[in-house]
């Protein structure tokens, strides 16, 4: 019994398919937000997997990566949470269904 | 240093553990068995000590506090009221643990669960002696600071599951408080890392061992600061705005009571303590102490050292007032967040120049010592009297008496009492 | 890796994490799926501690379970309590479709693909097994700041950013606006 590259593999794809599940069809806005950072821990979960059981030049590049994707996902929950708090302000609403005016 | 390596040389209790997990495999269990069984026995010996110490220190606090206010403390429940401890654990546990009806009945559960969790685990990467740590990581620091950040999480359910808006804005109070000092806390470890040059915590240990000097000597800023971050982080005076009865009844904890609100009770010391033992270990030199490690054993002078930084703590909330949580946020952000960017700057300095030339450590270390005393006395002076907050020589002078306004003001003083 | 410690904690933390990102999914109370998420962050981070990225597995703690899902928890609790039922949407059923048939498609390539392992029929350790090996966060270290210093530099200047333009996007004309990070 021993654990290996397919078994992470497979749960960063469960992880993915359910964060991807939860951006297509969840009704409230933070609900979408969730989903996507599901499924950045997925890719992260991925990356750092391949960087531990795959021969590369420089396998310390599979956590550098992950390290600028974190950040990146913690500026864009900032921005996109405080677009969500402006939406409610504007619109009265987060429910993605009628969020669906560009202007008016 | 000579220790004898053997089971029964106490002065450090990892050569029994090690003694132990050589038996066992002796005996042909397979490999993983002794690392359960030691992980065990050393998880139960911390919590003893930790809950011993917490009933010891309840007495302890309060009668030190009644001496610095002039007042006796507790003195009824048995010989000069030492069973204090015992008779308000016994007292937590026999009170009805009342939840109230629309609360959220999952979270108001797993919320002190929630709370106690780290207060426990930050106790794995704390060097007790030079055997004794549970798990000596290879980012020991960085860890107490990454767990220390999940009690947000846990304070927010404490306040929202209690269905009570005066709990919940002391949640969301308590979160804003420590969101902001988990920075500075990173920022002062990071300059006794930097100059170190590992995150490992018997390597910190071992550093200032090796150099003969503690931390603190060198840079009094950073541990200055992380004391009140600290301060902040376990939900002490003077930051207890949660605790004020004055002003939010009991913050976040309000609508729990009996052994739920026991565990807030029991995670805040526990969390004061694994704070102490990391200042220890970062700033005081840790299990060490200039060669007598060799004869008293090691734990025993890292738990001195701790009660002695308890004890700061403890004459911390005897005497200073509680603090607005705007003055507490405005201390964080404009003034402690600066002099870390400052303090930074200047031990990498002070470090880049010590690799790259190769100096001796001995002829450099008094140097900087000296350079980043006067630059923390001075820039502590400096700066707030450039954020408006006179020497305390220049407020309160004589009242004089306006005739438009009929008033008294001071005359020639900074802003007072900001 | 072949030890039961490892075996049995990544089957620990296999099922913590995909549990609970099912929960989120699925329970009723967005602060309930909230909770959750932070569970499956926690699951996250001990397994990349199982695959030795000590460095990674604990700025994720700090980051993730520390910081963002309080982030979520403010827009939550500045949003209507219209919206907390955490219901889905009129495309439910096509998303679960997609999403199954993505799974199924991922896992198919990750099992099918003969990747090229380090250790036994390649030429180089894997980066844990190779002697000396001291942990990740001095190799991070010098690679963030020796080949990867731009993009460092233009991820500090992002955060900064991302930090302006969060305050001014939720301060209100007139009044302070109380967002926090």
């Amino acid at each position: 019994m021993s654990v290996d590259l397919e078994h992470y593999l497979m749960v960063g794809a469960i992880l993915f398919a359910i964060g991807l599940f939860m951006a297509l069809s969840k009704r409230n806005f933070v609900g979408v937000l969730m989903g996507i950072e599901l499924m950045f821990n997925a890719a992260n979960l991925t990356l750092i997997s391949f960087s531990r059981f795959v021969e590369s030049v420089n396998p310390i590049d599979g956590h550098v990566f992950v390290l600028f994707v974190v950040t990146v996902a913690a500026a864009e929950a900032a921005v996109a949470l405080a677009i969500a708090v402006l939406l409610y302000r504007v619109r009265g609403t987060v429910n993605v269904d009628e969020i669906n005016l560009l202007r008016w | 240093m000579p220790i004898l390596a053997e089971w029964y040389d106490f002065r450090d209790l990892g050569n029994a553990m090690g003694a132990l997990q050589d038996q066992i495999l002796d005996w042909g269990a397979p490999d993983w068995v002794p690392y359960v069984v030691s992980g065990i026995i050393a998880v139960v010996g911390i919590l003893l000590w930790l809950l011993v110490s917490q009933i010891i220190f309840i007495w302890i606090e309060r009668r030190v506090i009644g001496l610095m206010h002039n007042r006796i403390g507790p003195n009824r429940v048995g010989p000069m009221g030492l069973l204090q401890g015992v008779a308000d654990a016994i007292k937590l546990l026999l009170k009805e643990a009342v939840t109230a009806r629309a609360t959220d009945k999952i979270l108001f559960w797993a919320a002190p669960i929630a709370i106690f969790i780290p207060a426990m685990v930050v106790f794995a990467v704390i060097p007790f002696g030079e055997g004794m740590v549970l798990s000596d990581l290879n980012v020991g620091v960085l860890f107490f600071v990454a767990i220390g950040s999940i009690n947000t999480i846990a304070v927010f359910a404490a306040g929202w599951s209690s269905n009570n808006k005066f709990a919940l804005i002391g949640a969301m109070r308590q979160i804003a408080m420590l969101i902001s000092y988990e920075l500075v806390q990173v920022f002062a470890i990071l300059g006794v890392v930097i100059m170190v040059g590992s995150m490992r915590m018997q390597d910190l240990v071992g550093w200032q061992a090796d150099n003969d000097v503690w931390m603190f000597a060198i840079q009094p800023l950073a541990l200055v600061a992380f004391i009140i971050a600290g301060l902040v982080e376990v939900n002490r005076s003077p930051a207890d705005t949660s605790e004020a009865e004055s002003e939010l009844i009991a913050g976040f904890h309000t609508e729990y009571s009996g052994i739920k609100f026991g565990f807030f009770y029991a995670a805040e010391y526990f969390a004061t303590f694994a704070l102490c033992g990391v200042i220890v270990t970062l700033f005081l030199g840790g299990w060490t102490l200039w060669g007598v490690e060799e004869w008293v054993p090691g734990f025993l002078i890292f738990l001195t050292k701790l009660y002695a930084v308890f004890f700061i703590f403890i004459w911390a909330r005897g005497t200073l007032p509680r603090l607005r949580i705007d003055q507490l946020m405005t201390f964080s952000w404009k003034f402690l967040l600066e002099l870390m960017f400052v303090n930074i700057l200047v031990v990498g300095l002070e470090t880049l120049i010590w690799r790259e030339q190769g100096y001796d450590a001995a002829t450099v270390l008094p140097i900087f010592g000296v350079i980043n005393w006067v630059l923390a006395i001075g820039l502590v002076f400096l700066w707030a009297r450039m954020l408006g907050h006179g020497t305390p020589r220049t407020a309160g002078k004589r009242a004089t008496l306006t005739q438009e306004l009929g008033a008294i003001y001071y005359e020639g003083a900074g802003s007072p009492g900001a | 890796m072949e030890d039961t410690g490892t075996v049995v904690a990544f089957w620990t933390l296999a099922i913590m994490t995909i549990g609970s990102a099912l929960m989120v999914a699925i329970v009723r109370n967005l602060i309930h799926a909230v909770v959750f998420l932070v569970l499956s962050f926690m699951g996250v981070a001990g397994l990349y501690i199982t695959l030795s990225a000590d460095f990674v597995g604990v700025a994720q703690i700090l980051i993730y379970s520390g910081a963002i899902s309080i982030l979520v928890i403010f827009a939550i609790v500045l949003t209507p309590q219209a919206g907390r039922d955490n219901a889905e949407t009129s495309m439910r059923l096509p998303a679960a479709i997609l999403a199954v048939l993505v799974a199924t498609m991922l896992g198919y390539a990750a099992v099918e693909t003969a990747w090229i392992k380090c250790g036994e029929t390649a030429r180089l350790p894997c980066f844990p097994d190779a002697e000396g090996f001291d942990g990740t966060a001095q190799a991070i270290g010098n690679a963030l700041l020796d080949k990867y210093i731009l993009p460092f530099e233009i991820a500090a200047a992002l955060m900064l950013v991302a930090m302006l333009g969060a305050i001014i996007i939720v301060r209100a004309e007139g009044t302070e606006g109380t967002a926090e990070e």
